[in-house]
């Protein structure tokens, strides 16, 4: 069950990527997660939000929503949103060291990195347009959180 | 992103400060090839401790000062990654051509 959660809207421009991944982990500290944890998932966002960045919009740069849910369980669930030209082949995407733009000296790594910081990654297609990285994680410790606090 | 860099002993020891990402790669990028193109040494030794972030956009840039280097057959040396900076090193295989030194 959720017990709290948050939705934030910003241009896909490179310059807000460490303001997206300081406010998730900002937001998550309330369940009492570990300094490692944060970092994982201040990681994972900030791969999610690159790849809208240099890949979702190829002409002017549009927008990209966050929403973190805290739930019960101690768990995190957050989705990284853009409403961009998307992915075509998920699986391909995924694979290591596969980029669409090796010029520009790109790791291809993106999406392997997210899988192995997060517990569970799915991608799916935006309707119309665009992509949804959806990102869960477990934390360790019990949370400071409670129903109805 | 702040780039401290000295020779000595025909060493040049550089020092990342900040946070590595997509915003700050370009910076980085010309930043480090402006000091690699300066100066005269033997090997680079690539000091981490400073820096507080890095994610996978961390990688595609030190690749690519490696195949520079390469061919100048000048070899590249990582020392004090954090953690996680370990983790996406080890995942990528990137220690097999910039050796991780103490």
């Amino acid at each position: 069950m959720i017990i709290n959660q948050m939705e934030i809207t910003f241009k896909a421009l490179s310059i807000n990527e460490g303001f997206a991944r300081a406010c998730v982990a900002a937001f998550c500290v309330q369940s009492n997660p570990t300094l490692d944890e944060l970092t994982d998932i201040k990681t994972a966002v900030s791969e999610a939000v690159t790849n809208s960045v240099v890949h979702a919009y190829p002409k002017k740069a549009g927008d990209i929503t966050i929403k973190v849910e805290l739930n019960d369980d101690n768990s995190v669930s957050i989705q990284v949103i853009d409403y961009g030209i998307g992915i075509k082949d998920f699986k391909k995407a995924c694979e290591p060291f596969y980029t669409t733009k090796p010029e520009q000296e790109r790791s291809g790594m993106g999406f392997t990195v997210m899988e192995s910081f997060m517990d569970n990654i799915t991608l799916s297609k935006n309707n119309p347009s665009g992509l949804i990285v959806t990102m869960e994680k477990k934390f360790a410790s019990s949370s400071n959180l409670a129903v109805g606090e | 992103m702040q780039i401290k860099s000295r020779v000595y002993n025909n060493t040049l020891y550089v020092v990342l400060c900040g946070e590595l990402d997509e915003h700050t790669a370009y910076h980085t990028r010309h930043t480090l090839d402006e000091i690699f193109d300066k100066n005269d040494f033997r090997q680079i030794i690539i000091d981490l401790s400073e820096l507080d972030f890095m994610d996978s956009t961390g990688i595609g840039v030190l690749i690519g000062r490696y195949k520079r280097m390469k061919d100048r057959g000048i070899s590249i040396f990582i020392c004090n990654p954090s953690s996680h900076a370990e983790k996406i090193f080890k995942m990528t295989g990137l220690y097999d051509i910039m050796p991780k030194i103490s």
